[in-house]
């Protein structure tokens, strides 16, 4: 293990000391990861583009002294499980008193290289000096990489229009700022993640006209087996189902939003019922006023970072690609361990296990003395088939491709429509997203195909007759920097 | 509350929020055109993945309002197309 100065650490640039691991994300999985191996004996740095900790399950406000500040208190009745994230917060803290542990607070990684000397994580800290992007080096024998995931989206004619967000997006607003988007707002999409965030509004004094879910909850007696093995979670989704019925928010099933119209901004959405073979029900479209909606379709690992180093990913149950680990989080590539949603989506708890796991291998890994949890080990099994069961009950319906129209914008970066994906598809033999981004450059603006990719994936493949598989698309730079920065990289990581 | 300016004029917010936020609580839902349509954008992703929040921030365009915490005094300008052109 390398030996670490506290006082070696020069804030211009590189950190000649090393850490015995890297964390790179400070949410639910991270967080667990950090403070078990600091436990363990670790000496850690712990990276997060945030201003604080708490990643997207535990989103809070930036930390801020200012007695009028929206702060953590402000933003606790829209949490869950605070008294996990505080546990582990403290610990963190603790280590960081210690000099056990380096907190990298609003430091965006933007890549990074591994060989046998351990891992460069090269950041640009943005906190520091608003507008002056601060070139970071971090370099460790080790690296935990826990960055979540983001909202999955599929295009619809007016996803653009300023008020229409992801479901997520919504959900953050409210936890981080104590901003409902508008006092008016529709939910829609498929999966449980619409409910706290219809409940979160509600709360916020929103009115909620309706939460539009795509499937229907009978797909879950299914898949009873798995539920049932979760009590957590079907508590939980109750709690969220009753503050829904206190609020009067109608849950409407097997139905989308299929439109949003305005023109400078969002003024209602057209929503429709779904037959029963996932297609839109045209004879029941209506519309309704709104100022604000938030569209989710599940979620969809980060994988720019496990990438770029290396890790092998397959093909999750439910159309996303997630990075492939061992029972003890060690991903194909030596050193390197994955913890939470990049393992593919499975919620807050699933995460801290599978943190608190990968904290545990890279102490052994090192030589420290760190026994398996079975227990970790038990909720991780249990919640990966809940995870499952949730992908099949909650597939995103063929439906989406009806309404789309050849002006509906598919690449929201390069202003990409529908019309000009089908040309190139049908046209120009392109068979997925990588095939008509040379066509077009849908997927090469600023988000580098985040947003659209699944889409454009998904068209790609019903134009060519083929099935969906997810194609792994290497994102070199998974935090875009300014034109400065890039040229001050110069050799690259040397080693 | 502070107190930051949007194209010059002042606008409230509560420190701890995101420029993204202070700009929604005040009703404002966008603050930049797209450089080919020229269309209106604000917040979409809320954590800074999809770039469609970007503004200028005391003269640095591009940044992701999402993210950027809100400070007092600082000076937000509305962006068209690169957000270069103004400079
Ligand atoms: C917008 C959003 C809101 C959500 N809200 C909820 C909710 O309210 N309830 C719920 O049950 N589930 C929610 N989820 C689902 C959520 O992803 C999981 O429940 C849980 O947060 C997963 O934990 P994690 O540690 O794997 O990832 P996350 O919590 O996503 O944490 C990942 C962290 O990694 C950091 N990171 C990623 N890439 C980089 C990089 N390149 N450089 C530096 N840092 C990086 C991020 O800043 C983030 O803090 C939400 C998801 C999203 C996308
Ligand atoms: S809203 Fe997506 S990056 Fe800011």
């Amino acid at each position: 293990m390398t030996s670490y100065d506290p006082t070696g650490y020069d804030p211009a640039g590189n950190d000649p000391a090393g850490y015995d691991l890297a964390v790179i994300g400070g949410g639910p999985a991270g967080m667990a990861a950090a403070a078990t191996a600091t436990r363990g004996g670790l000496r850690v740095a712990l990276i997060d583009a945030g201003p604080g900790l708490g990643g997207q399950f535990w989103r809070q406000p930036a930390p801020n002294e200012d007695a009028t500040a929206f702060g953590e208190a402000d933003a606790a009745g829209y949490h869950h499980d605070l008294a996990t994230f505080r546990r582990l917060r403290g610990e963190i803290f603790r280590a960081r008193a210690d000099a056990r542990l380096e907190l990298f607070s609003g430091h965006h990684v933007w890549t990074a290289a591994c060989g046998p000397g351990g891992v460069r994580i090269r950041a640009v800290d943005k906190l520091s000096e608003p507008g002056r992007d601060i070139e970071r080096i971090v370099s460790a024998d080790a690296v935990v990489l826990a960055p979540g995931a983001y909202d999955r989206q599929v295009p619809f004619p007016g996803w653009d229009l300023p008020g229409v967000m992801t479901a997520g997006g919504l959900q953050a607003l409210l936890k981080a700022g104590g901003v409902a988007a508008g006092p008016r707002v529709a939910v829609g999409g498929t999966g449980p993640f619409l409910l706290p965030v219809a409940a979160g509004l509600a709360m916020a004094g929103s009115h909620v006209v309706g939460v539009f879910e795509a499937s229907a909850t009978t797909a879950w007696t299914r898949h009873a087996g798995a539920a049932l093995a979760n009590p957590g979670n079907l508590a939980e989704g109750a709690g969220y189902a009753a503050a829904l019925a206190r609020y009067r928010v109608p849950y409407r099933q097997r139905s989308m939003i299929v439109a949003a119209h305005g023109t400078e901004h969002v003024e209602s959405v057209s929503v429709a019922g779904l037959r029963p073979d996932g297609h839109v029900d045209t004879a029941s479209v209506r519309t309704i006023d709104v100022d604000a909606v938030g569209v989710g379709w599940g979620f969809t690992p980060s994988l720019e970072l496990p990438m770029t180093l290396g890790c092998e990913v397959s093909d999750g149950d439910d159309g996303s690609l997630a990075v492939v680990v061992d029972a003890d989080q060690r991903s194909s590539v030596a050193g390197v361990y994955v913890a939470g949603e990049a393992c593919g989506i499975g919620g807050a708890a699933l995460a801290v296990a599978e943190g608190e796991t990968a904290g545990r291998t890279a102490c052994r890994d090192a030589g420290l003395e760190a026994d398996p949890s079975p227990a970790a080990a038990r909720t991780i099994r249990r919640r990966r088939r809940f995870a499952r069961a949730m992908a099949v009950a909650h597939p995103v319906p063929p439906a989406w491709q009806d309404v789309l129209e050849p002006s509906t914008i598919v690449c929201r970066c390069e202003e990409v429509d529908a019309e000009a994906v089908d040309d190139a598809c049908r046209n120009h033999g392109a068979t997925d997203a990588r095939g008509v981004k040379e066509l077009n450059r849908a997927g090469m603006g600023w988000c580098q195909g985040r947003t659209c990719g699944y889409a454009v994936d998904c068209l790609a493949a019903r134009a060519a007759g083929i099935p969906m598989t997810p194609q792994p698309a290497p994102r070199p730079v998974a935090a875009p920097l300014t034109l400065g920065a890039l040229a001050a990289d110069d050799a690259g990581p040397d080693h | 509350m502070s107190r930051l300016t949007v194209d010059g004029e002042p606008l409230e917010f509560r420190p701890g929020q995101t420029v993204g936020a202070a700009l929604m609580a005040a009703g404002i839902l966008s603050w930049r055109r797209t450089t080919h349509r020229g269309a209106p954008r604000g917040l979409f992703c809320g954590i800074g993945v999809c770039f469609d929040c970007l503004v200028t921030v005391d003269d640095v365009p591009n940044q992701r309002a999402c993210l950027t915490p809100a400070r007092e005094g600082m000076r937000i300008r509305t962006q068209e197309g690169t957000g270069h052109d103004q400079l």
